[in-house]
């Protein structure tokens, strides 16, 4: 397999933003890693992962989509959008590699949402496969291979050297376009560093949470559960859980007048916020049970049942460690399954 | 502190004025003939205390270079104690903006009773000749509402 | 502690001064632990925490569980009976359904400084006097538990309870903190390095309103940036200026009633030191309006309500601290 000696990180870094914008993830300076646009300087981090997730590269927090001035009688329709860059996002973790699949699902079934698949269309995705999951890791329980990451290009490291393996025809371009520092290498190593991976990984403490119980058909069995008081009345109504979340997708259009014309722009949403999907006729869901509940139905009830069983959660543990009272999915999932 | 690049930069000024003191004070400059610079865009409020420090941001947001507040001297509030409830918000705010590194001159508190259209006057021209001096707001801009 | 914790919640239930409790439920791992209710004695012997990570400060939930049906146990730390206190003084909690137990709190810990130190795979945690032991996935670390302390707990202003029925141990003093040395540190920067510093920091902000949902003073039934009709209402920071004007606002919606709990900043998933803005009015409303703690008391006014003809004018802001 194609390879290259880990000294060379920052000849390769260099050598791709020769031609595109290359994101990694670098220590800031709390210590936690963040995609940062690389540049001379910048360290690629060996964290687990990113404080946020990468769905920011194709799905922004904030995205400005139309403006429109006033001239005299008439409205002025402005396209804001700007000729978009190409770009790298090297060292994506397999679960935020898996969530991009998940909001394909959504945004790239018709009505195609042309902002976001201009971006995918403009991004290479790198992988990186983890060699050293987290108590809070739970990929497993989706089908999601820690030590296989998948996206355009995957690489896999044994501390050493580091593997390539192309597997899009995006990806095979990309593999093209670095094969000056490029060689083939023995991949032994880095096959017993994933075999120690996949230990580990099994021993996890949530290695044995499945989805087993759950999927589209079982909206009767949970919808009215009576767990769902206990398990949401200690929820704050945050959107901590939803802005780290790597596959929620829910957006809201907003207007804002600059006293001299109107920008209409999209910001992310989140179900557990009192004015989500609020409409002319007041709010569809009154309490926090039922925000909250909305949340975990659509992970596990609502997006398998449109997305061929697939659940909208890939287990990256953001907000496990990020929820300020400690409720999460695994909780949820425990005390809701009906055996 | 920021240095003004621009010589003709004309800073746009936001003055709340409690009705019963300074706005009357800004209509007795004017028919005394005073002049104070066309910057200055007055808000009439019932009173000093009508002023949420929101107010002060929002003016900063939709474009103002400075903001000042009048009101009427303490002692004389036209409902006894708005003016010292402002006076201690803002003292607040102000010390606040200053945490966040805006400049301290770009906020003012002046106490203006409806007798004092000189001091009117002068205290507008003054405040603008200082704004003058930072140039523009760029600390504590919403670039959205920025003219292009 | 935790022991005889459940014991004394056990025989209050039992002889029927309370219905319920409030305190903190076992997680998943070590350190994951929620607020919750408890009905009975078999779910207290069941999930019932109090450990190093049981950081929540449980008083705001007292707002919804006091106007429920019979009285509620709860467990407050120092920090949390102030916040509470508060909460009484603006008559946002009925007093009469809280059954109040007082609780000694030597220090919380912070689980993101012990992952800071790369530590990871965590499956369990012990305290030996001031020693974790931290079991991983990767093998047994050691760490010590004052470097592992929560940022807020360093600078702890008081092991005082201001309002209990019943005392668990002794109760502590009103500690002499040097809680306010960051924001001196601040003050004594330029201009634009306080603008440098606030600008890195506030541009981390998701706008996920942890810090406001959390905070025990926040207590309004719609906040004015959810609220369609304020003009100001976002999901999202779109803007740098609205990163300044929700933390600016949400700060001084809160001064002169924040209790300094530190909430915030334990919340914020970005990590920004919220409680500095919050500790700046505080320190501001000490040094020109005199000593003030929020919920040391129900009686006194809070100094955003109150005033004196001799207050300071707003351009004293000009005498202090660096330009």
């Amino acid at each position: 397999m194609l390879m290259m000696s880990m000294e060379k990180i920052d000849d390769l870094f260099a050598l791709i933003a020769e031609k595109q914008a290359l994101y990694i993830p670098a220590d800031n300076k709390d210590g936690a890693a963040e995609y940062t646009r690389w540049s001379e300087g910048v360290r690629y981090s060996s964290a687990l992962n990113t404080l946020r997730s990468a769905k920011d590269f194709f799905f922004p927090q904030t995205e400005n989509l139309v403006d429109f001035k006033m001239n005299g009688k008439n409205i002025e329709i402005i396209d804001t959008r700007k000729e978009a860059e190409d770009f790298v996002i090297f060292g994506v973790r397999a679960c935020d590699a898996k969530s991009f699949t998940i909001l394909d699902n959504v945004y790239l079934s018709e009505p195609v949402d042309t902002y976001y698949k201009t971006r995918r269309e403009h991004g290479t995705v790198v992988t990186m496969a983890c060699t050293k999951p987290a108590e809070t890791c739970f990929c497993g329980t989706f089908g999601i291979d820690a030590t296989q990451p998948g996206g355009d290009v995957e690489c896999a490291s044994d501390g050493k050297n580091i593997f390539f393996e192309a597997k899009t025809e995006k990806g095979k371009a990309f593999v093209e376009s670095i094969s000056s520092l490029l060689s083939e290498g023995d991949t032994s190593e880095v096959e017993k560093v994933k075999e120690n991976t996949k230990e580990i990984l099994a021993k996890l403490p949530l290695a044995n949470l499945t989805t087993d119980a759950f999927g589209g058909d079982k909206l009767k069995e949970y919808f009215d559960s009576d767990k769902w008081a206990g398990l949401s009345e200690s929820c704050l109504g945050c959107g901590t859980c939803t802005f780290v979340c790597p596959t929620c997708q829910c957006y809201d259009i907003k207007e804002f007048d600059t006293g001299h014309g109107i920008k209409r722009y999209r910001c992310w949403d989140s179900c557990m916020y009192s004015d989500f999907t609020k409409m002319a006729h007041g709010n569809p869901r009154l309490t926090q049970l039922e925000r909250f509940r909305q949340r975990f139905m659509h992970k596990l009830v609502y997006y398998p049942a449109n997305y061929d069983g697939e659940f909208s959660c890939v287990g990256c543990g953001r907000c496990l460690s990020k929820c300020p009272i400690s409720m999460n999915i695994v909780k949820v999932m425990k005390a809701l399954e009906v055996k | 502190m920021q240095v003004n690049e621009n010589k003709d930069f004309e800073p746009v000024i936001v003055a709340f004025c409690c009705n019963w003191c300074s706005y009357a004070g800004a209509d007795l400059s004017g028919t005394n003939r005073l002049n104070y610079p066309a910057n200055v865009k007055i808000i009439r409020v019932p009173c000093s205390c009508r002023v949420n420090p929101m107010f002060i941001l929002r003016a900063f947001q939709k474009g103002a270079d400075g903001v000042i507040l009048c009101g009427c001297h303490p002692g004389d509030c036209h409902y006894t104690s708005g003016n010292y409830y402002a006076r201690r918000r803002m003292t607040l705010l102000f010390s606040m903006l200053d945490f966040l590194g805006i400049e301290r001159d770009r906020t003012r508190v002046e106490w203006v009773s409806a007798a004092e259209g000189a001091k009117f006057a002068a205290t507008m021209n003054e405040f603008v000749e200082s704004v003058k001096k930072l140039g523009k707001n760029r600390r504590l801009e919403d670039l959205r509402c920025r003219k292009q | 502690m935790q022991k005889a914790i459940i014991e004394k919640a056990k025989l209050l239930l039992a002889d029927g001064t309370v219905n319920r409790v409030i305190g903190w439920k076992k997680g998943d791992f070590a350190y994951d632990s929620t607020p919750a209710v408890f009905n009975s004695a078999e779910e207290l012997d069941k999930d019932f925490v109090y450990d190093d990570f049981t950081a929540a400060n449980v008083s705001k939930y007292l707002i919804k569980e006091s106007q429920k049906e019979g009285r509620v146990l709860v467990f407050l730390k120092p920090c949390d009976t102030y916040s509470f206190n508060q909460l009484i003084k603006e008559h946002r909690i009925n007093r009469d359904n809280v059954y109040i137990v007082g609780i000694e709190c030597g220090g919380k810990l912070d689980i993101e400084k012990i992952k800071a130190k790369g530590i990871s795979g965590i499956q369990s945690i012990t305290n030996n006097d001031g020693t974790l032991t931290i079991e991983t996935l990767y093998g047994t670390e050691s760490v010590s538990a004052d470097d592992a302390m929560a940022e807020r707990c360093l600078t702890c202003k008081s092991k005082k309870h201001v309002v209990y029925d019943e005392l668990m141990g002794e109760d502590g003093d009103v500690l002499d903190s040097n809680r306010f040395d960051q924001v001196a540190e601040l003050e004594n920067m330029t201009a634009e390095e306080r603008y440098e510093f606030w600008r890195s920091q506030l541009s981390k902000c998701i706008r996920c309103n942890a810090c406001r949902n959390v905070c025990p003073a926040c207590s309004c039934e719609n906040c004015v940036f959810d609220n369609p009709n304020s003009g100001i209402a976002n999901k999202a920071p779109a803007d740098s200026f609205e990163e300044n004007m929700f933390h600016i606002i949400r700060a001084f919606h809160v001064a002169g009633r924040c209790t300094d709990c530190g909430e915030c900043s334990r919340v914020c998933p970005q990590n920004i030191p919220l409680h500095l803005l919050n500790r700046k009015f505080i320190k501001d409303i000490n040094e020109l309006y005199g000593e003030y703690q929020a919920g040391a008391d129900t009686e006194s006014r809070a100094p955003l309500t109150n005033y004196t003809q001799n207050d300071c004018e707003p351009s004293v802001v000009h005498e202090r601290g660096v330009e």
